[in-house]
């Protein structure tokens, strides 16, 4: 199927799946920075428990699964189709005054991957299929996913592995949004040079919020 | 010797060619279908030849020497193209730019084909904006029109300074357009080698592929030249590397006659030469002289100091510089033609005026329009000439004034044609450059852009067909007739004589020896010692060349030294006839500059009770010297005067 | 000045290539940087040897014929020239250059330096153009066009074809050449009528040729001898997005002329 699709749709699937990703990225980051917020974990496990049962979150995290999947694998057919595109390599390759980022996108795409798979045991499948601590709240009983949060951050590996992690994901945001908007046709003389500055903002800020988390946790437990 | 016929239509100036178009013949579009034409060359002539051909229905196939049909040498006219719009409502007519352009020619042009080319120049502008030519526009969304040489006038039409490059790639884009439906077929890296002649008519051409080296047979029912000048004869031209004589050498080897060979036109606005490794020379376009004022010192002891870098030339005050364009041709000022720019500067530099290591040059000066308009306007106009000059030079011409002198750009000769754009042998056209019809002996700036595009669009797809149409019932052709076989054996037997010599001196020497002798025997100014000698010279040269020329390689791959060795051979015996028609031409007239003949004032001074003819010259054998025709040039309807640019 | 090169050499298509260094010596700094391959190609051939194989011709940085990989850079570390424009004053005495050709899977070599860049044309005979014949054609100034546009697609038109987009590009994507061609007549009105047919055409075939996808990394633009903007390449896939959604269904090609 995209095997078939010409390059240019190929590239509008990976922008609006694209832009999907980063969407889902600021509702979790916004909740996680309820931990930060909220010492006693209410705000941020109701915010959890929200997500988990909502029908409408439902739908759409098998949407969100869909992004990923499509996210991914078009990014790679376009990669073997780069890849080929140019059998033989130069001797030398200049730098060339571009987005710098851009051109790893595939091995900053790869690292992001492959922790997040990690990632999904962690938290996610332990909520979903696992045993939980639980915790009372306005008089509902619900899973306290803040302290497995807590608990796991104790631990320096953890946090280390998720500072790298972020880190990679701040490379490849860098290179995301404006690329999405440039991808979509998306361009204006005017607006275009908020769109890379602000795509740099989204980088900075969304890495940087991800990686507040698990350091403050560490530093304050 | 031959009668020449030019077939000018009868009847009144204006109607000629609009009787030409109601009477002659048509060929249905059944017929067209069967009949396959050649075009050798891409250029603006070329590619729109092919393309509306194609779209009257004829089966074309079109050739180029380059990889591309895009980069024909006309790519790289800058400045514009000419149409009597009157656009701009400064009391521009069809008449006025028919009358500009055969005054311009120094009354050696025909009457007949000037004023047609003026009546279609329109049309060009029409066609060109349909297929997406981005046109200079005004905020109200007009086209906008600059003024050039030769002409009191605004009517150059033009794409920021790349107008060559924008109509060449609109033709391109026609032709890919006729590519993709099948009616043409492409031969990119295809070089054409000789001319196949059956029963007295053109039938086809000799080719070799440049990257297999194989030699074809080509045949069809028409083969039309549109490969360009010659300027390359000179070695140092802005023409480009490629561009070459063979194909219409070839053509007047097999009984096309040579129209007018010594009129070359050498541009006044040129990056001035630097170096013996020079491979070329570039062009700042003549629109320059719109805003830019030339000038030299005054003062004898300041251009020295000037040539010796003591002296820089923005320190020349105002009343030392003198502006010799203005002081001699007021009414015309910077904007005088392009021949008698450039013998102006020439005189001045042969007085010891000349600036620049050389003192070779002369400075195009932009400070008072940029005084008077602001740098961003003149940016706009010049900016990527300015970025261009300043790549080559290392100068900032914003800064200082650019130094330019005259070159080789353009050659008014070419194979004679009638009217038809048909040469001697029948079945046989030339268009554009090629050919020899409508500039005379001088060409007005932004009239090679309209003369390539009006054979191309607008005159040959009528006239070929007058002569197609009695050729519907010949069957199409076989290449392997005898005449195919016998004329590719000759031009392999050329190549392997060529590679055969294994000699001890390069192509690009010869080359460059052949320049020189041109350019100073048969450059800017020529007398009759300097002509005989050069006939002298340039015959021994070619003697030596077929001795010691070296050729690595072989024919079966890509072998550019070959190419370039088949090239200069040609210019070898070329550059003789030029040297000897400007030996029998005993006048002065647009590019063709006699010494012998000036006025007191040193201007060109025509003799048209001898010499107001076309000079066609006949090719007799490879010991015999080539036969002169004449077509006199009877002029009904224009009265001929010396050219006034004062 | 005195300069080692090294260049690939390979004798035919289907020849395998290598590097040969060359030495050169007394280069004037005013010369072309094709100038100074003469000279080097003058001595092989006064020493017999097969002198090295480029494309060019009006060495005026229009016709966009010359396409070296020098240094890591197509037309050299210059910025918005060709190879024929940039000159040797823009390297130190000593240096060595290492000279390559275009590398894309549809450029493929011929010979030495020389790349064969027939898909191009390919890609402007699948749409670049606009569907009109010679002649019937209303008068030039029938349709006013706003400056703002006539300027933005000449700037887009100013493309010469070089491919050195194709060449920086570390996908050796055509995007920027095709989206040059799309932008130019998609801003004219002349050009809107079959815009939609255009870029799609055009992509396709671009696809076809085998050029890789846009990473939207703004080589092609940093390395294109005419500062060809990138926005040219958003504008071809607005165009392509909205005729792929808003184009309605037609029947292939009825009509449409000879």
């Amino acid at each position: 199927m995209a095997l078939t699709y010409s390059s240019v749709t190929k590239k509008i699937i990976m922008a609006l799946a694209g832009l999907f990703l980063i969407s889902f990225l600021i509702v979790h980051l916004s909740i996680n920075l309820l931990l930060l917020f909220d010492s006693s974990r209410e705000s941020f496990n109701v915010a959890a428990r929200f997500m988990a049962t909502n029908p409408v979150i439902q739908v759409m995290q098998i949407v969100l699964f869909g992004g990923f999947i499509l996210h991914i694998l078009v990014g790679i057919i376009l990669q073997i189709q780069n890849w080929m595109a140019r059998p033989t390599r130069y001797k030398i390759e200049g730098y060339s005054q571009s987005s710098f980022f851009s051109k790893f996108m595939i091995h900053t795409g790869a690292v992001i991957l492959a922790f997040l798979v990690i990632h999904l045991f962690n938290f996610f499948f332990k909520a979903k299929f696992g045993e939980m601590p639980e915790v009372m709240i306005d008089g509902t009983l619900m899973e306290d996913m803040g302290l497995l949060v807590i608990e796991k951050f104790k631990e320096f590996p953890y946090v280390l592995m998720y500072l790298v992690w972020l880190l990679f994901l701040g490379f490849h945001l860098d290179h995301a949004f404006h690329s999405a908007l440039q991808s979509l046709g998306l361009n204006h003389s005017k607006y275009t040079p908020l769109a890379f500055g602000l795509s740099r903002a989204l980088a900075i800020l969304i890495a940087g919020g991800f990686i507040l988390i698990p350091v403050v946790i560490y530093v304050t437990q | 010797m031959a009668e020449l016929n030019s077939k000018i239509p009868k009847g009144p100036l204006p109607q000629k060619w609009t009787d030409y178009k109601a009477h002659t013949n048509l060929v249905n579009p059944a017929n067209k279908r069967r009949l396959e034409i050649i075009v050798v060359g891409t250029g603006l002539a070329g590619a729109s030849a092919a393309a509306s051909l194609a779209e009257l229905g004829f089966k074309v196939k079109n050739y180029c020497y380059q990889d591309s049909p895009r980069r024909a040498h006309s790519i790289a006219a800058q400045g514009g193209i000419n149409a009597a719009k009157n656009y701009q409502n400064d009391g521009d007519s069809v008449y006025r730019l028919f009358y500009d352009t055969i005054k311009g020619g120094d009354y050696r042009a025909r009457e007949a084909n000037v004023h047609r080319l003026a009546e279609v120049s329109n049309s060009i502008i029409d066609q060109c904006v349909a297929q997406g030519v981005p046109f200079a526009r005004e905020y109200g969304g007009l086209l906008d029109n600059r003024s050039f040489g030769g002409a009191q006038v605004s009517r150059t039409f033009y794409a920021r300074g790349q107008t060559g490059q924008q109509l060449l790639l609109g033709a391109y884009s026609a032709l890919s357009r006729q590519v993709k439906k099948g009616n043409v077929e492409l031969f990119a890296r295809h070089e054409m080698l000789d001319v196949v002649v059956v029963e007295g008519r053109a039938r086809g051409i000799i080719v070799r592929n440049l990257v297999t080296g194989a030699i074809e047979r080509h045949a069809a029912h028409a083969v039309v030249l549109a490969t360009g000048g010659y300027g390359n004869v000179f070695f140092l031209s802005t023409n480009a590397m490629g561009s070459n004589a063979t194909a219409i050498w070839k053509a007047h080897k097999r009984g096309a006659y040579f129209g007018n060979p010594c009129f070359t036109q050498i541009h006044p606005t040129c990056i001035p030469v630097h170096g013996d490794f020079q491979s070329k020379l570039t062009l700042m376009s003549e629109s320059l002289r719109n805003d830019g004022r030339i000038w030299v010192p005054k003062k004898k002891e300041d251009a020295e100091n000037i040539r010796h870098g003591k002296l820089l030339p923005t320190q020349i005050a105002e009343e030392d510089r003198d502006y010799y364009l203005e002081r001699r041709y007021p009414a015309f000022g910077n904007l005088v033609p392009r021949d008698v720019a450039s013998r102006a500067a020439k005189e001045r530099c042969d007085a010891g005026f000349g600036v620049g290591e050389t003192g070779l040059a002369v400075y195009l000066d932009f400070s008072d329009s940029i005084n008077r308009l602001g740098k961003g306007v003149i940016e706009s106009r010049y900016g990527n000439l300015f970025q261009m000059y300043e790549k080559i030079v290392d100068e900032n011409p914003y800064k200082t004034p650019m130094m330019i002198y005259p070159a080789v750009h353009y050659t008014m000769g070419g194979l004679w044609v009638d009217y038809e754009l048909m040469t001697t042998v029948p079945g046989l056209f030339a268009i554009g450059e090629a050919n020899f019809s409508d500039h005379g002996a001088n060409r007005l700036g932004a009239s090679a852009l309209m003369q390539g595009l009006a054979d191309g669009y607008f005159v040959l797809p009528y006239t070929i067909q007058n002569y197609l149409s009695d050729q519907i019932r010949v069957p199409k052709f076989s290449p392997d007739l005898p005449e195919f076989i016998q004329t590719e054996k000759e031009a392999t037997g050329r190549l392997q004589r060529l590679l055969n010599i294994k000699g001890n001196q390069t192509v690009d020497s010869f080359h460059k020896r052949l320049g020189l002798i041109m350019w100073d025997n048969v450059g800017m100014g020529r007398n009759e010692a300097g002509l005989k000698k050069a006939i002298v010279e340039i015959a021994k040269l070619r003697e030596e060349f077929w001795k010691d020329v070296k050729i690595p390689g072989t024919n079966n791959e890509i072998n550019p030294e070959l190419e370039k060795a088949g090239r200069v051979a040609d210019f070898l015996e070329l550059g003789e006839l030029m040297a000897r028609d400007a030996l029998n031409r005993n006048e002065s007239c647009g590019g063709h500059f006699r010494e012998e003949y000036q006025t007191p004032e040193g201007e060109a001074l025509r003799n048209d009770e001898e010499f107001k003819y076309a000079a066609a010259w006949e090719y007799t054998g490879e010991n015999s010297e080539p036969e002169l025709n004449r077509e006199a040039l009877d002029y009904e309807f224009v009265e001929v005067k010396q050219r006034n640019y004062k | 000045m005195n300069l080692t090169l090294k260049i690939w050499r390979q004798k035919n298509a289907t020849s395998k290539g290598r590097f040969v260094t060359y030495q050169v010596n007394d280069i004037s700094t005013s010369s072309s940087f094709l100038e100074m391959m003469d000279v080097l190609n003058e001595s092989l051939v006064i020493k017999g040897e097969d002198p090295v194989a480029f494309d060019h011709d009006c060495r005026e940085g229009i016709c966009g014929a010359c396409s070296m990989y020098i240094n890591g850079h197509p037309h050299g570390p210059d910025k918005a020239v060709t190879t024929c424009q940039l000159h040797m004053r823009k390297f130190k005495d000593g240096d060595t250059i290492v000279i390559e050709p275009w590398r894309a899977r549809p450029f493929p070599v011929l010979k030495d330096l020389i790349v064969d860049r027939t898909a191009f044309d390919k890609i402007i005979q699948a749409g670049g153009y606009i569907s009109v014949n010679t002649g019937g054609i209303p008068d030039a100034n029938a349709i006013p066009i706003p400056k703002v546009n006539a300027d933005l697609s000449m700037d887009a038109a100013a493309c010469i074809g070089c491919g050195a987009c194709v060449a920086a590009c570390k996908n050796a994507s055509a995007m920027l050449f095709a989206s040059a061609k799309v932008s130019q007549f998609a801003l004219l009105p002349q050009g809107r009528i079959e815009a939609s047919e255009r870029v799609q055409a055009m992509v396709a075939e671009m696809d076809k040729q085998g050029f890789g996808n846009c990473t939207n990394t703004g080589a092609c633009e940093a390395e294109c001898p005419k500062e060809i903007s990138i926005s040219n390449i958003a504008r071809m896939n607005r165009e392509f997005l909205s005729a792929k959604v808003c184009a309605p269904k037609v029947k292939e090609q009825s009509g449409g002329g000879i």
